[in-house]
């Protein structure tokens, strides 16, 4: 997949139209994915989505190769992600943000979900760097370095944060398990 | 571990997120537009653009917040396109991504704006008139939310920001889509994505049903500001960015000043004609507070918090907050302290706590701030605010000044925590105020609410000439507090007045018995500072009054009603000194024998004040101000503009003639609704 996505930005860079219509189908969804997650509203995932592919054709000249295209295009998507809490002024509290995904937990009655609602309330309510990392490690499965590489700071940090996140998250399902 | 086991678990369980289809379809349907334009021929592009110069028009007037995202950034697409055609029609190679221009401000990857740093030419087509701070590049700036991606390892250094910097280092990064040669600058303004709190103007009040006006004093002036940076841009200023009381108070005026500083203000009132209601009066409430000698002057212990995010680089941001600390250090003692705390870009110390004495450090660091020379650190404001408490004057000022173009990430992510933050160093001495920067990103609401925490003002710089008047020729009032928690209440008498209106103070309006409660916080005033408030009364007996009076409760005097008509209202004024905990009151009765019986006869600068609240509630579509016309309230503030020695009232004519001139051209533009959705832009 790597291999035919490098093939495919070398073609796309260089006019190859068919090339780069084959890039967005293929990476769409996960532009998508990672921006729902990390803002937790469809409609903003949809606008930074569209962002993305509409501004990829002039960024495509700065993918060096260096990284994968998809740990690359992750860092893209992640900071426009950032961009758009940043332009919204502030640090929201993410009460909007939940309520979708607890809506989609509420859908089912089983329990499961409502404990992953609870769950991603948590995630939510994090510190950004960390919901980042949780976003990135748990969410996408992605390794320490790749996450590392996206976010733009060391694998010992993506370490350090996943211990904290792990260590706030376990007293966020201690209360889920305790409520009355 | 069993808990990653059963977190990851869970997370498995969530329902995969699924794109819409439609959402799907467009997205790639305008990058697929994107591409075509990039690798196609010119003449396409040229056409293009002709196209969208409607559309350019349309954006220009949304306010994103009030309608669907989804057809602006297909509008902004294509005008991002159009864009695109005419940076063809002038580069030569398709691919040459090295920065061509001067001017290209540097992506930093955290920010994208892509603004020029220098503005020049404009291109007229666009109908948009030169302006002293250079305009958004590209409409895509502030709607768009994408950066560039980072390269990994320099994530924490930062490429120059200004372009004059190596070229060399810019490579790792693609430019923005407009890459504008010196000769041709498109500006396209950006549609706003500043935010600004809501609210509707104070209604009408019955005296009998409500005699009590309690507000809590403002000597922000930030609305001021912006209100003449849209106007400079060819717009009408949205609704909720007006504050009249803002616009009001923005001018300095010669009240009457108190004897001394044991009562550190003293108040005016006076009674004439509505200039734009023959059947009502107003009441102008005028306070002034206590000068500040050179020589008297506190010292002050100042730590100014810099945002350095990438937005802040361009030319009317960070540079103008270099300039403006340059010029505030011309005003300080030898003896003052000034601090540099960084954030949101290079975070860190830029300058430990240092003398005013030592200019060339200070000056050093200042210039260094373009170059990211911070120590390490994120603490943002608890850094600052710990630098302020290491050389704290108990006897002098000690404030942080924040300066931002709408980032807020100091280093506390929750806002209420933030607030209490604020709140608690107000309360041991350290006050803060807030300077905004820019346009488009600008979050005015947050800004006056930690201001106000912070016992500060809240200031919006729009060029060099506002940053010396707040920061220079107003230095002492913004920075050194004579009085705190003002809060003003004006009982009005049933017996002579039966209507009532407050204009402005929408925002800052207290509870009645907010009045007399200390905990209850209200606004600063500053030294040699001046607060203005009008209300407009209907006396009673007049045609003009609005509502008319109960069917079923008698219009009798109420119980207790002291005398006849002799008194038009009550004011009373409540402050502490800047380091009291306790409260003080000053009262003034408001006489009916002090009327002023024609508008000629009122005193100036209370002629001027209502010529300004008059081109403010116009500007918000009042209904209240009539058809009075922005040629009587250029007229009626030129009669009043005095000696005028900074000129501000000459620059208020000015802008309300460009005010009428806007609206004329655009009928309909000052109100913001959305406008038809255009199609977007087909490419063949």
């Amino acid at each position: 997949m790597t291999q035919e996505d490098t093939i495919l930005v070398r073609r796309a860079a260089g006019g190859d139209r068919e090339a780069y219509r084959r890039l967005l189908e293929a990476h769409y969804g996960m532009m998508f994915r990672v921006a729902y997650r990390y803002t937790g509203h469809r409609q903003d995932a949809e606008d930074i989505a569209q962002d993305v592919c509409v501004r990829l054709v002039h960024k495509l000249g700065s993918f060096r190769g260096t990284s994968s295209f998809t740990t690359w295009l992750y860092r893209v998507v992640v900071n426009a992600c950032r961009d758009m809490q940043k332009h919204r002024g502030v640090i929201k509290r993410s009460e909007d943000s939940f309520r979708e995904l607890e809506a989609l937990g509420q859908e089912e009655q089983r329990d499961g979900q409502r404990q992953v609602a609870w769950l991603y309330r948590a995630i939510y309510s994090l510190e950004p760097s960390l919901k980042e990392t949780a976003l990135l490690v748990l969410a996408e499965e992605l390794s320490h370095a790749e996450a590392a590489d996206i976010l733009g700071c060391k694998e010992s940090t993506v370490s350090w944060r996943m211990h904290a996140l792990r260590k706030q998250l376990k007293e966020v399902m201690g209360s889920y398990h305790d409520r009355p | 571990m069993t808990d990653h086991d059963e977190i990851a678990a869970l997370l498995k369980k969530m329902p995969p997120v699924e794109p819409d289809k439609e959402a799907r379809h467009q997205a790639i349907d305008l990058a697929m537009a994107a591409f075509d334009q990039k690798f196609s021929s010119r003449r396409q592009g040229m056409h293009l653009l002709a196209r969208l110069t409607d559309t350019i028009r349309i954006v220009r007037n949304a306010s994103i917040g009030d309608w669907n995202m989804k057809p602006v950034y297909a509008i902004v697409g294509g005008l991002c396109l159009g864009a695109i055609g005419l940076t063809l029609m002038n580069s030569t190679a398709l691919f040459d991504f090295a920065p061509r221009t001067q001017a290209l401000k540097a992506e930093r990857g955290i920010g994208m704006d892509g603004a020029v740093a220098k503005p020049s030419r404009q291109v007229a087509q666009f109908g948009v008139a030169p302006s002293p701070a250079p305009a958004m590049a590209t409409a895509n700036s502030e709607t768009s939310a994408i950066a560039l991606p980072q390269v990994a390892a320099p994530a924490a250094k930062r490429a120059a920001p200004m372009a004059d910097m190596a070229a060399g280092s810019m490579q790792a990064y693609a430019p923005p889509p407009v890459m504008m040669e010196e000769s041709n600058r498109l500006v396209l303004p950006q549609a706003d994505q500043d935010k600004f709190k809501a609210s509707d103007s104070n209604p009408l009040k019955i005296v009998k049903a409500e005699p009590v006006s309690t507000f809590s004093v403002d000597v922000d002036t930030a609305s001021y500001s912006f209100v003449r940076s849209s106007l400079n841009h060819n717009q009408l200023p949205p609704k909720d960015a007006v504050r009249v009381e803002e616009l009001v108070n923005y001018f300095p005026y010669h009240y009457e000043a108190p004897a001394d500083r044991e009562v550190p203000f003293k108040a005016t009132t006076s009674v004439f004609p509505t200039p734009w209601n023959k059947g009502t009066k107003l009441l102008h409430v005028g306070i002034k507070g206590y000068e500040i000698g050179q020589k008297t002057k506190p010292h002050s212990n100042l730590v100014f918090l810099l945002d350095t995010s990438g937005s802040m680089y361009d030319a009317n941001k960070l540079p103008l907050v270099q300039s403006s600390l340059k010029l505030l250090l011309e005003t300080l003692s030898p003896d003052d302290t000034i601090a540099i705390v960084t954030y949101a870009g290079s975070s860190g110390i830029a300058l430990e706590p240092t003398k005013v004495k030592d200019k060339a450090k200070i000056l050093a660091a200042l210039d260094g701030l373009a170059a990211g020379g911070a120590t390490a650190g994120a603490e943002g404001i608890q850094s600052a605010y710990r630098l302020a408490e290491q050389h704290f004057d108990k006897d002098g000022v000690n404030r942080v000044i924040l300066a931002t173009d709408g980032d807020f990430n100091v280093g506390i992510t929750d806002e209420d925590a933030l607030k209490r933050l604020i709140e608690k160093k107000c309360e041991s001495g350290i006050f803060l105020s807030v300077l905004g920067f820019g346009r488009g990103n600008y979050n005015d609401a947050l800004m006056q609410v930690l201001a106000q925490n912070g016992n500060g003002n809240a200031s919006y710089i729009d060029n060099l000439n506002e940053a010396r008047k707040v920061l220079v020729d107003e230095a002492s009032a913004t920075l050194f507090p004579i009085a705190k928690d003002v809060k003003i209440q004006v009982e009005f008498n049933p017996s002579a007045v039966a209507e009532y209106r407050l204009i402005g103070y929408e925002t800052r309006i207290l509870n009645r018995e907010d009045f007399n409660n200390d905990k209850v916080d209200a606004g600063d005033i500053g030294a040699g500072h001046t607060v203005t408030a009008l209300y407009e009364i209907t006396p009673v007996g007049s045609s003009s009054t609005l509502v008319d009076d109960l069917r079923y409760q008698t219009a009798e005097k109420p119980a207790g009603a002291k005398g006849d008509a002799d008194e038009y209202a009550f004011v009373k004024i409540r402050y502490k000194l800047p380091q009291g905990r306790v409260s003080r009151l000053i009262t003034q009765p408001v006489k009916v024998k002090d009327t002023i019986v024609s508008l000629d006869q009122a005193p100036q600068e209370a002629r001027f004040a209502s010529a300004v609240a008059a081109f403010g509630q116009k500007l918000r579509d009042e209904s209240y101000i009539g058809d009075f016309s922005y040629d009587a309230i250029a007229a009626l503030a030129n009669q009043a503009k005095g000696e005028d020695t900074f000129g501000y009232r000459s620059e208020f004519i000015q802008l309300v003639r460009l005010a009428k001139t806007i609206a004329m051209i655009e009928p309909g533009q000052g109100k913001i609704q959305p406008p038809p959705i255009p199609e977007p832009p087909v490419i063949r």
